[in-house]
């Protein structure tokens, strides 16, 4: 009996600790609820880009920036690297021919002071500047040279697999391919020690922009013949703003400033410090906590749910800002039951995007109705601001006929369960189920969700073993055709199966024409055919990202693609 | 160490009259069975008059039956979505809140205690077949069949378990039955081990030498005597054996690997609130209450069990 | 008969567990589908083609097994396919380093608290202490661990700010992810020796030493502890696993960059290399831990013998 008394006595206890916790819950919840439905606005750009100095500013004695890494950079070599974490870092650690302008989206002089275009848009000579490697040797043409010689040589150990990024010069396939055995039958060329002359294998508005990206930094002299050089922070010499001073796997990276960085006087940071959590909500935790100065897109991640309450909580930290990356759902059209384009269209008109954007993925994304983003580049201006998107609208009742039509060509009766894949990630899950349950509300059809490891996920996408899978694509230069290229037939990244030759033709007429008129005029055609005509791809919204930035933190700049720039940030007196 | 061995399992209810000169004859055994029968009924008794043991076996016995049918009392199902109606409090109208797609959480709560008891019971149970024979045997045996069946269960114990997880996630259909075996995967081995463990502890003690002596063969050996005089601590793995189940399938929730979603576990519940549980707090402590009840009872009825089971504690 | 027969035999059974673990691994490995090579941006066919080819992933599957074998006896672990050209071993020592710390430190407290619980809880059988102990070690088993971690941070990282909320850079880092780790290796302890010790304390022998006269202490150290901690010392090998599985999910939480966090993300990008490596290394890890707890074992209960012998 005694033992049960005071069991019951402990038990009690437990319960009313367990209420004193509930009910602090519960006050915080008060000072929020409510909010977060309605907190969603039309979407579009929030908050200022903090760029520039004022006169009053007073900098903080410590220039150590605090970020996180949600993924850790699997290589500091440019040649190597292959994602978005290795170029949030390798940016601050290089620097190439050129740098992307973030307001204009435009490239603008880096390495190279300056350069002359040929008339058929096929030569590039580049003047370069007298900047240093970290080690203090001067930056040369022949590193230029040697670093696309490195990406270009199939016999690199191992082989550069963005080597394609650099297939815009005259003879890299065919060197990758070894169809030219002698590289300086590839178009490029250093002149003398501070002129570099590049060849294009066709005109390519784009190209300098291109140049601003990771697999076209320059390398080293003493990288040659040591594999190695990239995964020791002693071996990496490097020409940015920053340089490599700790790292250890799996635990933090650090870079300091690069004192020999031509452009060095306007470096205010000391040091950056990279933590590497993949937890979005610990690193809002510590963000909240004074631990990091910067949380959110890019580099790191504010979880969904949390996106519409610290929009209100801090709205002086909050910022919000488009990226030209589509999020859509792609369909097997080689297979029943979508190869019938009337059912896939009456899918992409029932989804109730404005609707999945306020309750689901709460990140103020813009609604897709076409498949190129906002922030691409056209003729003049943005391409989504002269062609709009206006391919197809939300209708149930004309969807409804549409399904009724297709499953009648198809000898259906009704469409047999379908099965949409995602990859295992919360946010592809939510969208996933509330899509599943916006198609089964409006058509009556039953879909099954299939979460799916991400190898996995892309394996069965890229063997056209699916029917209906999420998918995301993110620009990879300023230009359209990297959102257009891809659905040629037996593209590499079609894997929806698509084949028309006359959107092949209209793409190879756009990649030989320089232009810009025309170009836009084929591209708005090539669009209108993938989306409107075919509906291979259902697109759901342009991508967002959100971030929360202390308000000491200034300078730190994002790309159109995203791509997010801390060399020029500084941090106030706080 | 000699001194140790005293004779510990003397039952003081014997009588002088009890005891009798008996050959080596099958049919005289069955003597020592009608014994330990009584002795499970005594338990019975003894935990009968455990009240937390019992209020824990009640609170169970409630719980597997709100998971069977209080969703039925809802005019909600676990999956359908309601947009309009996102992360709202609990009310009337949704007794629990709703989560972040709209659904109803009473429901869910209740449909999740289904899922996990069942990955719980389930896994539980086939740790104990397996673990049970697998151990005995091992313990009773010694010698070599230990050693071999020792290196087997060593070798499959030491196979990292997420790569086992993920292969057979991603080699079979991802579903309830999937999850299950890949929890008993190794899941049996703890609980062999502890029988093992056991069985090699007991198997030397007099009254085992003695019902030996009397001509018990093997089998008899094992199932009459050394298994039930191991039950206290093969009862105490159970009661750990069902929350490990429950809590290993909220850890590959955790990695993404639970449940296919719309469907829910505690687990999967708890996991999806974790984000955002400070400002929807109801999403998060109905199923956390829930898992925490179900662990609670288990544990406190398992002891009880232990106790009621173990005469040397009785006093 | 003798130790360096039994150690020399055991050594020799954990050699084969190896093999065949490596084996295992292996292929099941093979069978996940995707490769290193594997990108939501594929790479073109030539290009992959070429990564094969200096991976030798495009030789047939034995081919590959055996030069795996053959480098492994050389004690090469290769280098990693996804972190270009970093040693597989410098992988393995950077992230150990961290899940060691953390481990160990959560080990030796769970060892130490979940004991010392056991044991008050024993001997102050059905009173207040009992009660208590054993509420807390219920609740080290009903909360799951990643709920208590979360809760810690929140609680005392960012409400009492007496501890950071991420990372591992030193002790004060260290308080919140050995709790969280050792919360329920702690409960099961402490509920295994409270078992095992009250069964001790009302043993003939124990109220034989006490009625001999023998001192509390004496028959405390020398009968009770002694007897009572056997079944822990059983769980020191699970313990040790279920520590190394469980903080895969506290390294996550807290940051804490170590091992099990690597090898849910090599796994994640099929780094084959890296799998491999550290499948190698938990499994000669968890070997270890077994081969100490048997030995351990030898020395606690004299009644095993060191043979295992049939008869007893």
């Amino acid at each position: 009996m005694k033992k049960s008394k005071s069991l019951l006595l402990m038990f009690a206890l437990v319960l009313v600790i367990g209420t004193v916790l509930a009910g602090c819950g519960g006050n915080n919840n008060n000072a929020n609820s409510g909010t977060n439905a309605a907190a969603t606005n039309a979407a579009g750009n929030e908050g200022s880009t903090n760029t520039g100095t004022s006169g009053d500013e007073k900098l903080a004695a410590d220039q150590t920036l605090r970020v996180n890494l949600t993924a850790e950079p699997p290589t500091f070599d440019p040649a190597q690297a292959q994602d978005s974490q290795a170029n949030t870092v390798l940016k601050t650690m290089y620097e190439g021919l050129t740098r992307m302008n973030d307001e204009t989206g435009q490239a603008e002089p880096g390495i190279a002071e300056s350069w002359e275009i040929s008339p058929d848009g096929l030569v590039y000579t580049f003047k370069l500047r007298d900047a240093q490697w970290s080690n203090g040797d001067p930056v040369e043409a022949a590193d230029f040279v040697r670093a696309w010689k490195i990406v270009l040589d199939p016999n690199t150990d191992p082989t550069a697999p963005y080597a394609y990024q650099l297939y815009y010069l005259k003879n890299a396939e065919e060197y990758y391919g070894k169809k030219v055995t002698d590289f300086n039958e590839v178009g490029v060329k250093a002149v003398d020690a501070k002129t570099l002359e590049v060849t294009l294998k066709a005109p390519t508005p784009y190209f300098l922009g291109l140049l601003s990206f990771y697999t076209y930094y320059p390398v080293h002299k003493s990288v040659e013949g040591n594999t190695k050089w990239a995964t020791n922070k002693d071996t990496m010499i490097t020409n940015g703003a920053f340089t490599l001073t700790e790292w250890t796997t799996g635990q933090s990276l650090q870079v300091s400033k690069n004192d020999k960085y031509w452009d060095a006087a306007n470096i205010k940071l000391a040091k950056i410090d990279f933590s590497l959590v993949n937890s979005g909500a610990t690193e809002l935790l510590s963000y909240k906590n004074g631990e990091l100065d910067r949380a959110g897109a890019p580099h790191g991640e504010i979880p969904q749910e949390q996106i519409p309450i610290v929009q209100k909580e801090l709205p002086n930290e909050f910022q919000r800002k488009g990226i030209a990356s589509t999020y859509y759902y792609e369909f097997n059209i080689t297979e029943k039951p979508f190869d019938n384009v009337k059912i896939r269209k009456a899918l992409a008109m029932t989804v109730n995007r404005q609707s999945l954007i306020d309750n689901v993925t709460l990140g103020g994304q813009i609604p897709a109705y076409g498949y190129v983003p906002p922030g691409i580049a056209g003729a003049d201006g943005e391409f989504r601001t002269a062609v709009k998107d206006s391919y197809f609208t939300e209708d149930t009742e004309a969807a409804k006929k549409l399904l009724a039509e297709g499953l009648a060509e198809e000898g259906l009766t009704e469409l047999p369960p379908v099965e949409l894949s995602y990859n295992t990630s919360e946010g592809h899950k939510k969208i996933a189920l509330a899509v599943a349950d916006m198609w089964k509300q409006a058509l009556g059809i039953t879909v099954n969700t299939v979460n799916q490891e991400w190898a996995v996920f892309i394996d069965n996408r890229q063997n056209l073993n699916y029917q209906i899978a999420r998918a995301g694509w993110t620009a990879d230069y300023n230009d359209p055709m990297t959102f257009l290229d891809m659905w040629v037939t037996g593209g590499g990244n079609n894997d929806t199966g698509y084949a028309n030759p006359e959107y092949d033709k209209l793409i190879a007429d756009a990649k030989a024409s320089s232009d810009l008129a025309a170009r836009q005029e084929m591209f708005a055609k090539a669009e209108k055919m993938i989306i409107e005509d075919d509906m291979i791809l259902i697109p759901f919204y342009y991508y967002t990202n959100n971030s929360l930035t202390k308000e000491y933190l200034k300078g730190v700049t994002l790309d159109f693609s995203g791509a997010i720039d801390f060399t020029r940030a500084y941090l106030l007196e706080h | 160490m000699a001194s140790d061995k005293k004779l510990v399992s003397q039952d003081a209810s014997l009588k002088p009259e009890d005891f009798r000169k008996i050959g080596i004859d099958e049919r005289q055994a069955e003597v020592i069975q009608r014994e330990s029968l009584s002795a499970w009924r005594d338990s019975w008794e003894r935990l009968r008059q455990n009240k937390m043991a019992m209020t824990a076996l009640g609170i169970l016995g409630l719980i597997i039956l709100a998971a069977l049918i209080a969703p039925l009392f809802s005019k909600y199902n676990y999956y359908s979505n309601d947009l309009l109606s996102t992360n709202k409090p609990p009310s009337s109208e949704h007794w629990f809140g709703t989560d972040d797609l709209g659904r109803d959480i009473f429901v869910r709560t209740w449909y999740g205690a289904r899922i996990s008891l069942i990955v719980g019971l389930a896994a539980a149970a086939i740790d104990l077949l397996i673990g049970v024979i697998y151990g005995g045997i091992m313990g009773y045996f010694g010698g070599r069949v230990d050693n071999i069946m020792n290196k087997v269960s060593e070798i499959l114990y030491s196979i990292p378990y997420l790569l086992v997880v993920i292969l057979l996630l991603v080699v079979l259909e991802p579903s309830l039955g999937t999850i299950i075996l890949a929890l008993t995967i190794t899941g049996w081995i703890t609980m062999s081990w502890i029988v093992r463990g056991e069985i090699m502890q007991l198997k030397n003690r007099e009254f085992v030498l003695a019902s030996r002596s009397m001509g018990a063969g093997s089998k008899r050996l094992l199932f009459k005597h050394l298994l039930p005089n191991a039950v206290g601590p093969i009862i105490v793995t159970i009661t750990l054996s069902v929350p490990n189940a429950i809590f290993a399938e909220a850890f590959l929730s955790f990695l993404g690997l639970g449940v296919q979603a719309p469907v829910a576990s505690l687990g999967s519940m708890i996991n999806d609130s974790l984000t955002g549980w400070l400002y929807y707090p109801w999403r998060f402590l109905f199923p956390a209450i829930l898992i925490s009840l179900t662990m609670l009872s288990f544990n406190i009825f398992g002891d009880g069990l232990r106790d009621a089971l173990d005469p040397k504690l009785k006093k | 008969m003798g130790m360096v027969r039994y150690v020399a035999n055991k050594f020799f059974y954990m050699l084969v567990s190896l093999f065949v673990l490596i084996s295992a691994t292996f292929f099941l490995m093979k069978a996940i589908p995707g490769d290193p090579f594997t990108s939501e941006k594929k790479v073109p066919p030539e290009i992959k083609a070429r990564l094969y080819e200096q991976y030798g992933l495009d030789k047939p599957l034995y081919h590959q097994y055996f030069k795996y074998l053959g480098e492994i006896v050389q004690g090469d672990l290769g280098v990693s396919m996804k972190r270009l050209n970093q040693d597989v071993t410098h992988l393995i020592g950077q992230t150990f380093s961290a899940s060691l710390k953390l481990g160990v430190i959560a080990i030796i407290v769970s060892v130490i608290v979940g004991v010392f619980l056991g044991m008050m809880a024993a001997l102050y059988h059905r009173k207040f202490i009992d009660s208590a102990a054993m509420v807390l070690a219920v609740l080290g088993i009903a909360v799951p661990s990643f709920v208590v971690a979360s809760l810690l941070q929140y609680v005392f990282a960012y409400k009492f700010h007496m501890f950071p909320v991420s990372g591992f850079k030193g002790p004060l880092y260290y308080v919140l992810p050995v709790t969280a780790l050792s919360a329920q290796p702690i409960a099961f302890i402490a509920r295994l020796t409270r078992s095992s010790m009250l069964e001790v304390l009302h043993a003939d022998y124990i109220k034989t030493a006490k009625a001999k006269g023998l001192s509390w202490a004496a028959i405390l150290s020398r009968h009770v502890l002694r007897n009572g901690i056997l079944p822990v010392v059983t769980y020191m090998g699970p313990m040790t696993a279920n520590i190394v599985t469980g903080s895969v999910v506290i390294e996550q939480i807290f940051g804490v960059g170590g091992i099990g966090k690597q090898f849910v993300e090599a796994i994640g990008v099929r780094d084959y290399t890296v799998i491999m490596g550290i499948t190698i290394f938990y499994g000669v890890l968890l070997m270890l831990a077994r081969f100490i707890t048997d030995i351990a074992y030898v020395f606690v209960d004299p009644r095993i013998k060191l043979s295992g012998g049939k008869e007893g």
